[in-house]
């Protein structure tokens, strides 16, 4: 990481310590936006974090391996969770799972080269009157069959292909 | 597709104005708002049954430590499988949630709520947010509630992560304090011990929805529902093999082929009442009552069509249990391990039913020994289709599958 890019992650990082306190029990919603923000928490945002928290950097790392929603390696933008739990099971999630791979190219639990998609397994979601359910990043889709996967996706793409422009715009301008 | 609407019969929250619960807690003494929810008899509703009156007093009686402040939790951390109840009152009657959280407040002096919503329902936030902003203008929440001098309470959304374990109410706790979701033991209890210290009410989303109700409608209406050991209507999740899941609320003692009768569900072949932790009953034991006395629940229900492979289901438990123990303890993390190993010995048909037993042995050392109620509960479903369902589980051969 660039010590500019280094510099711009501290600043976001006291910023977000000045808003939600600096004390341990602000660890999650900091984290949470970091993860929110960024499709991941690294190594040095989790020193950082430590530094403002004035906590061991173990003790964070502790927590964001211990919950599935964050996590230390980087992410796909789209973070794509099937729900495997029992419900969702009996209403079809393995061909629905199947078919993810066959569209993305990847397994569970990997993310595109492209960086755009992760795929992975999450337990019951809360969908189970109208499964198989699947989160795609905060945003549901219920009763999803093998043959609205491809649809799914294209959806993600089209709000990829306007971030992108939207961006190219603004340094454009 | 997107969601729909969960709802499959009419709520009783339907006839609950909003406001009406909160005003009638307001002219009562703290001591009558407590009197008023321990004569209702109603029990937590998350499932463990706890009796929500007995729960206030404690935390009533509680003494703050150090210049802290008493706190009301409300567990929206619905991840037991097959729940979803909590994500219907926390869209369409937030109001009597909240209300909930400010009476209990006003019962046991608290000034501070948190609502620990679980991360998988992250899009709810922005609507729980807009209705706390509705309440605070409108003087629901804030300093001097409604005119009540000196009652100054506020509620604020945090947000879980992805673990179904921070859906017990220390591993909650700990959560909220930045740390990984281990549940503590128990006592000291939050009510005494509880965030950061203070003491500490956790209830169920459904169980403060209903708070709101008996102190509008009173303790003896609520009571007049159920049965005597438990009373009121209870919101049930239903889903699996019937032709209308959803959402439904029935009086507490229903038996479980009166209710697979209304959502479409007659014929089954075994039915799972409370969730992965809970037990699967089979046909032959359909006249059994879904109350805190016989069959509990915390409302899930999963019903398994004629056709369905058992040994499936329990392998879909298991495996959420290995994904989802904390790891703290042993019976909890290698006892589910175990159990998995064993189900895939079954599916090869390579156990002994001696070796089954042994198993069996080890669902009671887990029940006994695990620290919290995750591993206690977890080999519920295993024991019970074991029980229930040897016969198609013994011998299997592999070209079966």
């Amino acid at each position: 990481m660039l010590v500019s890019q280094q510099q711009k992650l501290q600043d976001e990082i006291q910023a977000l310590v000045g808003r939600h306190g600096r004390t341990r029990a602000a660890l999650m919603p900091v984290l949470q936006e970091l993860q929110e923000r960024h499709a991941s928490v690294s190594d040095f945002a989790m020193q950082v974090v430590a530094d403002e928290l004035g906590i061991h950097p173990a003790e964070v790392y502790g927590v964001v391996s211990f919950y599935a929603f964050l996590h230390h390696q980087p992410r796909g933008r789209f973070q794509i969770r099937l729900c495997q739990t029992i419900s969702c099971d009996l209403g079809g999630k393995a061909r629905v799972a199947r078919q993810l791979e066959n569209e993305l190219g990847i397994r569970f639990g990997e993310t595109t080269p492209d960086g755009r998609f992760s795929l992975e397994w999450a337990s019951c979601l809360g969908m189970c009157d109208q499964g198989p359910a699947l989160l795609v990043n905060d945003r549901v889709y219920t009763r999803v069959s093998p043959e609205q996967v491809h649809r799914i996706l294209d959806d993600c793409r089209k709000v990829f292909g306007a971030h992108a422009a939207q961006s190219a715009h603004a340094a454009h301008a | 597709m997107q969601p729909t609407s969960s709802k499959k019969t009419p709520l009783t929250f339907d006839t609950i104005a909003a406001g009406q619960g909160l005003a009638a807690a307001l002219k009562k003494s703290r001591a009558d708002i407590i009197g008023e929810v321990s004569a209702s008899n109603l029990k937590g509703r998350g499932g463990a049954g706890f009796p929500t009156g007995t729960k206030w007093n404690l935390a009533a009686a509680a003494q703050v430590h150090e210049g802290g402040a008493k706190y009301v939790v409300c567990n929206a951390d619905e991840g037991e499988p097959g729940t979803f109840k909590d994500r219907v009152l926390l869209l369409d009657y937030a109001d009597l949630v909240f209300e909930g959280m400010t009476i209990a407040a006003r019962a046991i002096g608290a000034t501070r709520g948190i609502l620990y919503l679980r991360g998988e329902y992250v899009y709810m936030r922005p609507h729980l947010e807009a209705v706390l902003a509705r309440r605070r203008k409108d003087g629901q929440l804030g300093a001097d509630i409604l005119g009540t001098a000196g009652f100054t309470f506020d509620i604020e959304v945090r947000m879980g992560a992805g673990a179904y374990v921070c859906g017990e109410e220390t591993a909650l706790i700990e959560s909220l304090e930045g740390h990984r979701g281990e549940p503590r033991n128990r006592p000291p209890f939050p009510v005494n011990t509880g965030f950061l210290g203070q003491p500490t009410v956790v209830n169920n989303v459904e169980t403060l929805a209903a708070v709101s109700a008996i102190l509008a409608r009173g303790a003896a209406w609520f009571k007049a529902m159920g049965t005597e050991r438990s009373a009121g209507f209870k919101l049930f999740s239903v889903s699996g093999d019937c032709a209308e899941p959803g959402v439904y609320e029935f009086p507490l003692g229903i038996t479980i082929a009166e209710m697979l009768e209304k959502v479409g569900g007659t014929g089954a072949k075994a039915v799972q009442i409370g969730g992965a932790s809970g037990t699967c009953v089979p046909a032959a034991a359909f006249g059994r009552r879904i109350a805190f006395e016989d069959v509990a629940t915390g409302g899930s229900i999963i019903v398994f069509g004629q056709g369905r492979d058992m040994l499936h289901v329990a392998k879909n438990f298991m495996e959420f249990f290995v994904e989802e123990s904390c790891g703290q303890c042993t019976p909890c993390r290698a006892g589910n391990a175990k159990l998995l190993e064993g189900v895939e010995m079954l599916e090869r048909g390579a156990c002994s039913s001696a070796y089954l037993q042994e198993l069996l042995a080890l669902c009671e050392t887990m029940q006994l020994a695990s620290k919290c109620g995750l591993g206690q509960s977890s080999p519920n479903a295993f024991v019970s289709i074991m029980t229930h369902f040897q016969d198609e589980i013994l011998g299997r051969t592999v070209a079966a599958h």
